[in-house]
């Protein structure tokens, strides 16, 4: 039971979202974007997100796109998780979205708010950093395309009442090979301990996780792609330097995260070059 | 489309229309429970975790307690009132798939739509559905029986029984 009363408004273009959200606002209300509410649900029943009015983006066809289209592979921000694991265009995507929450939330569960949601894991974001991902955000100038590494520095960086549109990821990015790793302190299905998605592009390695810290990290490519020192010692340069980085939570301590990132890593190194 | 307030909303549940008056802060759980009197949907962690909740939505599980009743507007919800004589009562019963029986009528619905979708579905994709859905009473084992007895070769004794909204 939510324990007050909001709003509830289901715009059918990004225009008449941004308009209902500033009305809104001239009107002293505290309006939210609303996708799968799993996030908003959950935080209000409890009185930790409390607001006036939630406006679904669900119904606005931009947001729901989902299609290989001029070699790239759309993805609207109000389309589940489950949706995207099954078009499967992008097979490190599907997976890593395939290990958020559990397979019914995953129906329930935007990419858009596993985006900018508060929980700080925001696995969905993993493929999108290390791939040749572009974003579009409805703005006060109106749709603003942009890499999605210049508004996502491991939350994503929205003005007040901007949102998410749509994503978009190079076609050349979609089938290379790939890593995925969930590890958790226990059961399969649980926040991770830490995840790691990585790519092979050429001989250049990509890699980023969550769990380790605060939000999703990029591991730093030079260091990854270094030829010139063994995995071994990569791994460890590579450890030290995230050291700030690092964080001890309820899932597991900085230390305990350090020892599961170099197994990680010495598989990671393995897999790409035996080619898998 | 906009809601405030109490609205009267109509809602297909089992197959039927149903008026009732919402705010938009009410959960589908809470609606179906309340209004509608459908209690087989169970209140459990109001959190996404357990799955006691769980209904289908145009043929899919959803976790009703993380969604708004007006969201549920022109879509077809299906509570376990609504499966009538379905193969997978029938095999919880005959494997022993519950014993206090909180879980269960989440357990059904996921079940059900498991074998509406994959009639074929291998080990890798039950256990990936069963996940969802928490039993405090642990009768994982049982329950996995169940559901493979009405699967592929298993399910033609119960071909054409269930009803499916
Ligand atoms: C049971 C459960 C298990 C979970 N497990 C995991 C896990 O394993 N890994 C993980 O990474 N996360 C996990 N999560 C977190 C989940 O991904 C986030 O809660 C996410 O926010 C939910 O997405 P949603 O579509 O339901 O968002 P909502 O609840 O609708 O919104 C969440 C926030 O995002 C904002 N928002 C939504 N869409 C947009 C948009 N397009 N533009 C701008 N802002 C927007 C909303 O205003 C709100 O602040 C779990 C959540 C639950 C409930
Ligand atoms: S009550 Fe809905 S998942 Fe537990
Ligand atoms: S039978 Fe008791 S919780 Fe599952």
């Amino acid at each position: 039971m939510i324990p007050f009363d909001f709003a509830y408004y289901r715009p059918e273009t990004v225009d008449e979202a941004w308009g209902c959200y500033f009305n809104l606002v001239s009107a002293n209300k505290k309006p939210l974007y609303y996708a799968g509410g799993t996030e908003i649900i959950s935080m209000a029943r409890v009185n930790s997100s409390v607001f006036d009015a939630v406006i679904d983006l669900k119904g606005i066809p931009a947001c729901h796109q989902l299609t290989l289209q001029d070699g790239a592979f759309i993805i609207g921000s109000g389309q589940t998780l489950t949706r995207i694991a099954e078009f499967g265009a992008y097979p490190l995507l599907s997976q890593t979205v395939k290990r958020i929450a559990d397979h019914t939330i995953q129906g329930q569960i935007t990419i858009g708010g596993n985006l900018a949601g508060t929980v700080k894991y925001r696995e969905a974001a993993l493929p999108l950093m290390i791939s040749n991902c572009r974003v579009k955000i409805m703005t006060r100038d109106g749709l603003l395309e942009m890499p999605f590494l210049q508004i996502f520095d491991g939350r994503l960086r929205l003005k007040e009442g901007e949102f998410l549109v749509s994503l978009t990821i190079d076609e050349n990015d979609l089938q290379l090979p790939y890593n995925h790793v969930k590890k958790t302190k226990m059961a399969k299905i649980d926040y991770p301990l830490i995840t790691l998605a990585a790519m092979k592009k050429g001989p250049e390695i990509k890699a980023a996780m969550t769990g380790y810290g605060d939000k999703p990290l990029l591991l730093p490519a030079d260091m990854l792609n270094n030829d010139s020192l063994p995995p071994a010692e990569r791994i460890t340069n590579m450890i030290k330097l995230l050291r700030d980085d690092c964080k001890s939570d309820l899932s597991g301590s900085k230390e305990y995260k350090e020892f599961v990132l170099q197994g990680i890593l010495e598989q990671l190194f393995k897999n790409f070059a035996e080619g898998s | 489309m906009h809601y405030a307030g109490d609205s009267i909303i109509e809602l297909h549940v089992n197959g039927e229309s149903k008026s009732v008056a919402v705010k938009p802060s009410h959960t589908l759980l809470d609606v179906l429970r309340k209004q509608l009197s459908l209690t087989g949907a169970k209140p459990g962690c109001a959190n996404g975790d357990c799955g006691a909740c769980t209904v289908l939505i145009d043929a899919m599980p959803v976790k009703s307690c993380l969604m708004l009743a007006v969201e549920a507007i022109g879509r077809q919800i299906t509570t376990v009132e609504g499966l009538k004589d379905a193969p997978i009562q029938d095999a919880f019963i005959r494997n022993w798939g519950f014993q206090c029986g909180y879980c269960t009528s989440g357990f059904l619905m996921v079940c059900h739509a498991l074998a509406m979708h994959h009639p074929n579905a291998e080990q890798s994709v039950i256990e990936e559905w069963l996940q969802s859905n928490l039993c405090r009473c642990t009768g994982y084992a049982e329950i996995k029986d169940a559901i493979q007895s009405i699967l592929s070769g298993n399910l033609h004794r119960h071909r054409q029984r269930g009803a499916f909204f």
